[in-house]
């Protein structure tokens, strides 16, 4: 244990953006590229050994640790906010640039938390953060979805804290470290770390919230909460195996889903379920050269979906569109945003020398190595279908397909020059892995640039685009969404609801006519009885009197007598 | 990459201005280029040995001519076709749940 104080990175942000709304223009400007900057700076400044332990109650929490996963996420976690800010400057509400904050601020205290109590307080601002996010979109369904989306994750809290406390009874401690699921608290934690990390079957959240979000918020969700659930996973439960078939099945579930639908947002929201599915597929397998493909292709993942989104974003901006039936021919227009979007997408893709190709291939020589002959062909099945539903699909149909005649300008110049930054990363994280490789959580031992990996690599990609053109036809956009778990809570429920609204308002109409018809059947009798005409009301003849008390006087006279 | 526009939406007579992408009498040209790539991405199996990756399990597929062609364009029709099935049953108008 060190005594020194270590200052826990992400209160940095999470501080700072409280001083976004006093400040404007020009230093509002250098607040937001500043705070990611200090945040890196503190991120790397922090002793490889750093710790700041508290005492709480009978329990020792640790809010800073520093680890190698740790740095690594809160690294990117920080280039990530650098880019938003720089992005979502012009056109984002003060709302949402401070949420944005908070909600990147607690992500990045999240890869510190040494134990699982601080993880789950940055994990619930996360979630709070991400909500305003979503809502400062300022539309009805904004807030509809943002309302769902609260929902969804606060059940996962919920989950996650009662698995905090099993598991805290089970081993006395709260320090958060690999676990395995094999208790009813560890099952819990693990369960909570997937509600986030958008597995089934709530995975539908995804696509449900982040593209009712603002051009830049959903930028800022897309990065966050699904690659700290990652995170946590890997710190968590490396090498659960359970973990393995989760990860395919999301995988497949976003190429399928994504392959369905027309909103160009909604398609890269399906495409975050199928890259995190990588990522939890390839912590499952759990070696040392899984992992660090998990991570690296977190860190890959976050700057090219991101880029995507950014791109999607402008096109959005500017065209107030979104669905692909309604887009097509932007390339014409919006050069920089096509090309933009054109790299996000190859590096999505794993195309040579991009990002994606150093990164996503640690994943697949994982499951070579370990012998998994069917994750490895379903990976490399999942490979051609992310340059199918992402890599061409998206750019095809929102840039190039029909031509509709839009012909809208580029972006404003912020957002032209964050799309640049993060286009560059994609190269030259492509080109020069070693800076990458060097901080991942294990030695790297792996050459990506090999001339079987080239050639195979193009061949899967190259054919997969083929098919894509060739079955065109099977993929002309259609105005629909598809049914997925999520209509059980919007539909499903709601109908019930409504049908026991309905049935309960008549069982209670018939009540209440019981009701009245008794009182009305009392009120009846009390008339007849005591109304003007009743026994009981009418007024008492003298004679009748005057018989009354004889008989009373003759009954006295006759007890009188016995 | 290759990108030949979708013919459906071009008749010759409305060509005229167009970007040379949209024009109907380039489509051609543009599939030969796309097959031109093709065939270059699979002539150098006819130099090089892929190593296969599972050879302790006996499964050597992997190394064999053009796997990696077949296979990604074999995944990518298996899961468009996959996805025109469960669309049959998922889809909906995109006004299914609006108030």
């Amino acid at each position: 244990m060190t005594s020194e104080f270590a200052f826990p990175p992400g209160l940095i942000m999470i501080l700072g953006a409280m001083l976004i709304p006093l400040l404007g223009g020009r230093s509002r400007m250098l607040l937001l590229l500043g705070l990611p900057l200090l945040t890196l700076a503190a991120v790397w400044g922090l002793p490889a050994d750093a710790s700041l332990k508290l005492g709480f109650l009978d329990y020792t929490l640790e809010p800073v640790r520093s680890s190698v996963e740790g740095r690594l996420f809160a690294t990117i976690f920080a280039i990530m906010a650098f880019a938003g800010g720089l992005y979502a400057h012009r056109q984002a509400s003060t709302t949402e640039l401070t949420a944005a904050f908070v909600y990147a601020g607690s992500a990045i205290g999240v890869t510190f938390a040494g134990d699982l109590l601080t993880l789950f307080v940055f994990w619930e601002i996360m979630a709070l953060g991400s909500t305003v996010v979503v809502w400062s979109a300022g539309t009805q369904s904004a807030y509809r979805a943002g309302l769902r989306y609260l929902l969804v994750h606060l059940l996962g809290g919920v989950v996650l804290m009662v698995g905090i406390v099993a598991h805290v009874i089970d081993t006395g401690s709260l320090e958060f470290t690999a676990m395995q699921p094999d208790s009813f608290g560890n099952w819990l934690i693990l369960i909570g770390f997937l509600v986030n990390a958008g597995a089934p079957p709530l995975s539908a959240w995804i696509a449900d919230a982040y593209p009712e979000a603002s051009p830049s918020g959903t930028v800022f969700l897309s990065a966050f909460t699904t690659k700290t659930a990652v995170f946590a996973l890997l710190v968590g439960f490396p090498g659960a195996d359970v973990l393995v078939p989760i990860g395919l099945y999301m995988v497949f579930y976003g190429i399928i889903y994504a392959l369905l639908e027309n909103d160009m947002r909604r398609i890269l929201a399906y495409s975050i379920v199928n890259q995190v599915g990588f990522m939890v597929a390839a912590v499952g397998i759990g070696t040392e050269m899984a992992l660090n493909g998990a991570a690296a292709h977190a860190f890959a993942h976050i700057i090219y979906k991101a880029l995507l989104l950014m791109s999607a974003g402008s096109v959005l901006l500017m065209t107030g569109k979104r669905k692909c039936t309604d887009l097509g021919g932007l390339f014409q227009s919006m050069p920089v945003t096509a090309i933009n979007g054109i790299i996000g997408a190859l590096a999505i893709s794993a195309f040579p020398f991009t990002s994606g190709f150093v990164t996503k291939s640690l994943e697949t020589q994982a499951a070579a190595n370990e012998g998994m002959l069917l994750v490895w062909l379903l990976l490399l099945a999942a490979s051609a279908g992310v340059f199918l539903h992402a890599g061409i699909k998206f750019p095809w149909f929102v840039f190039f397909q029909k031509d509709s005649g839009l012909r809208p300008p580029d972006p404003p110049a912020g957002m032209r020059y964050a799309m640049w930054l993060f286009s560059f990363f994609c190269i030259a994280i492509g080109l020069y892995p070693d800076p990458l490789y060097r901080i991942l959580p294990y030695p790297v031992d792996y050459q990506p640039y090999t001339i079987d990996h080239l050639v195979t690599q193009f061949q899967v990609l190259l054919f997969a685009g083929f098919a894509f053109f060739v079955m065109l036809k099977q993929m002309r956009r259609t105005l629909t969404i598809s049914l997925d778990f999520d209509w059980f809570y919007r539909k499903f429920l709601k109908e019930i609801g409504n049908e026991f609204t309905l049935r309960t308002s008549v069982a209670r109409e018939t009540r209440e006519q019981q009701v009245w018809a008794g009182l009305r059947r009392l009120i009846e009798n009390l008339y007849k009885h005591h109304g003007p005409q009743g026994m009981l009301a009418r007024a008492w003849p003298t004679g009748s009197m005057v018989i009354w008390v004889a008989v009373l006087l003759g009954l006295s006279l006759v007890l009188y007598y016995l | 990459m290759n990108t030949p526009a979708d013919k459906s939406n071009h008749s010759p007579d409305k060509d005229a201005g167009k970007h040379w992408l949209y024009r109907s009498e380039n489509l051609p040209k543009l599939w030969v280029i796309q097959i031109v790539i093709l065939v270059l991405a699979v002539l150098p199996d006819f130099f090089l040995h892929h190593h296969p990756h599972f050879e302790q399990s006996g499964f050597t597929l992997d190394g064999s001519f053009g796997f990696y062609a077949w296979y990604g364009f074999l995944a990518c029709a298996g899961m468009v076709a996959l996805a025109k099935i469960l669309g049959i049953f998922l889809k909906r108008k995109d006004t299914y749940y609006d108030e």
